[in-house]
């Protein structure tokens, strides 16, 4: 009976740490930045004056635009081949899968490196939004697979072979019938790679460079938020500037939580 | 008519062929790319000296490249952030998996997501903001230290061993807990001597990623690590790994320098297939014992 009580107040003990960690750091960020986001951190253009954060903010969106507008299609592709066409036992779909696992497992200094050396040097991107956009491509290329590909899984079989027995070829019936049903899943994967690129520096910093202007083409430095605020961090000129960024990272990354939590609902009442 | 379509199904198939293959191809870039940069400024000044050499002078006329300090502090600082985040991160997975009541389980379950999803930059700000403080005014030292990066890092493992060993403990059949129950043993037995016992494997792979995520991570603890290349002699010291040894140095090397941030990265990913290939068996065995 003791020790019964004793095993339930370490679990309490355990989740209470964990939990009140989480909102010790909200609430933390929350009360320091809030007071300081100001209309000037907003400005159109940074200037050491106003610290503003607009170029980088509009710099996260085109990365994830970009990277997205790549990884989607070949993530998307990957798992349709992985799941409606592979044979699961030939050695190349082994070793297709082992390189996805492997590489969602890569750190991201190690992208970071790895783009420093194949994209700004070798292909001569220089330090630029494409070389940052295809560095993040395929850092989250296995998040979109792997969640199609289990989003394509659960699907069920019968509905492929009513539209087998209705006469749809294979492409028609993943395209008309599948991909549909799926996309709520697809969508998830989709929002943890939008997270995992805005949380992103180690990987962008080498590669998409740090300047501090809106890039005005593909070739052009930018910085990501993410980046903006490790550079604010780590000079320390800009604490107050640091917290709100750090607040706005937090905003953003709550409406894709909730976003991701009103769509699992979706997830599990719709879709049969 | 036909042939027609057939030439189409046959094009998408070749088409979604070739973008599973684009991971292959990007993987393999990804190693040449990295060796082929690394390896030969690790020949040239000799491999023993990179791993075992405790001398890290990048910019000195003879230079000295010693990585171990670093390859020290990254297992010093996985280990520490592991052994207090991962006791924390099963006992809080056992809670949401037993212990929580439905609709605080509907508030709390998103908040883990959000652990997750913070920014690392965000995470090692406010440790820099907050725990270096505390720990210097309280515990001693300037606060850039080996337990500052340890308790930062257990922090950011949570969410994975927390996701995983959730999942894993779902995952063993109710059956089990009601005929342990049934046999007159409490909720709190059944649990450590019934389910936890039958989760174990994805319990350890779920400590597996979380040391995979704590090795790799690098913008958080450049901040608050104090980044020292030395062997570190207390919790209090200053502590340089082999992710902050590149960020910190990248931005302005060249030549052997550069190359052997390069090698630094090649250790790196070396670690993590390591510890891949240990999460793939962990992994295996599962599927088979099944």
């Amino acid at each position: 009976m003791n020790k019964s009580k004793m095993a339930r107040g370490l679990v309490y003990f355990g989740a209470s740490v964990t939990f009140g960690v989480l909102g010790f750091i909200v609430l933390f960020i929350l009360i320091k930045g809030v007071p300081h986001i100001t209309p000037s951190l907003f400005a159109w253009n940074y200037t050491t004056e106003n610290v503003s954060l607009m170029p980088a903010l509009i710099t996260t969106l085109y990365v994830i635009g970009g990277s997205l507008l790549v990884a989607t299609p070949i993530g998307v592709f990957t798992a349709i081949y992985l799941v409606e066409y592979a044979d699961r036992s030939k050695f190349v779909v082994k070793v297709i899968s082992m390189a996805i696992d492997t590489l969602s497992a890569v750190p991201s200094i190690v992208y970071g490196l790895f783009g420093f050396l194949f994209f700004v040097t070798f292909l001569g991107f220089q330090f630029s939004l494409l070389a940052g956009i295809m560095t993040t491509t395929i850092m989250v290329l296995p998040l979109i697979i792997r969640s199609t590909e289990e989003a394509l899984i659960s699907v069920d079989m019968s509905l492929r072979q009513a539209s087998f027995a209705l006469g749809a070829g294979k492409l028609r019936t993943i395209f008309n019938v599948v991909l549909p049903v799926a996309m709520p899943g697809i969508l998830s994967g989709v929002i943890l790679a939008i997270g995992r690129i805005i949380g992103e520096s180690a990987a962008l910093i080498y590669t998409l460079g740090s300047s501090t202007n809106l890039p005005h083409s593909v070739f052009s430095s930018g910085r990501t938020l993410a980046v903006h605020m490790y550079i604010l961090s780590s000079e320390g000129f800009y604490v107050n500037e640091a917290y709100a960024t750090a607040v706005i990272l937090l905003i953003l990354v709550l409406a894709l939580n909730g976003l991701s939590t009103l769509i699992g609902r979706k997830l599990a009442g719709g879709g049969k | 008519m036909i042939r027609l379509f057939k030439q189409k199904e046959r094009v998408m198939n070749g088409i979604f062929f070739i973008s599973a293959f684009m991971s292959i191809v990007s993987l393999v870039l990804i190693i040449v790319f990295m060796f082929t940069n690394g390896i030969p400024v690790m020949r040239k000044y000799g491999f023993s000296e990179f791993l075992f050499g405790t001398v890290w002078r990048p910019t000195a006329s003879s230079p000295s490249f010693g990585l171990f300090p670093m390859i020290l502090g990254s297992i010093y600082v996985t280990l520490g952030a592991t052994m207090i985040g991962v006791p924390i991160g099963i006992l809080t997975a056992i809670f949401m998996a037993e212990y929580c009541p439905n609709n605080l389980y509907k508030i709390l379950k998103p908040g883990i997501s959000l652990m997750a999803s913070i920014p690392s930059i965000v995470y090692g700000f406010f440790a820099l903001q907050l725990v270096v403080p505390i720990i210097r005014d309280y515990i001693g030292g300037n606060g850039y230290s080996m337990l500052t990066a340890m308790l930062l890092l257990a922090i950011m493992i949570l969410p994975t061993v927390i996701e995983l060993s959730e999942s894993a403990i779902r995952a063993v059949p109710r059956s089990y807990y009601n005929g342990s129950i049934g046999l007159g043993a409490t909720h709190e037995r059944t649990i450590f001597s019934v389910m936890l016992p039958a989760a174990s494997s994805g319990v350890l792979s779920s400590i597996v990623l979380g040391i995979g995520r704590a090795i790799g991570e690098t913008m958080a603890v450049v901040l608050i690590a104090g980044n020292q290349p030395i062997i570190p002699d207390s919790l209090l010291s200053g502590v340089r790994t082999l992710t902050t040894n590149i960020v910190l140095e990248m931005s302005y090397a060249a030549g052997d320098h550069r190359q052997a941030l390069i090698a630094t990265g090649v250790i790196l990913f070396v670690f993590i297939l390591i510890i891949n290939s240990i999460f793939i068996v962990i992994k295996n065995r599962e599927d088979t014992s099944e």
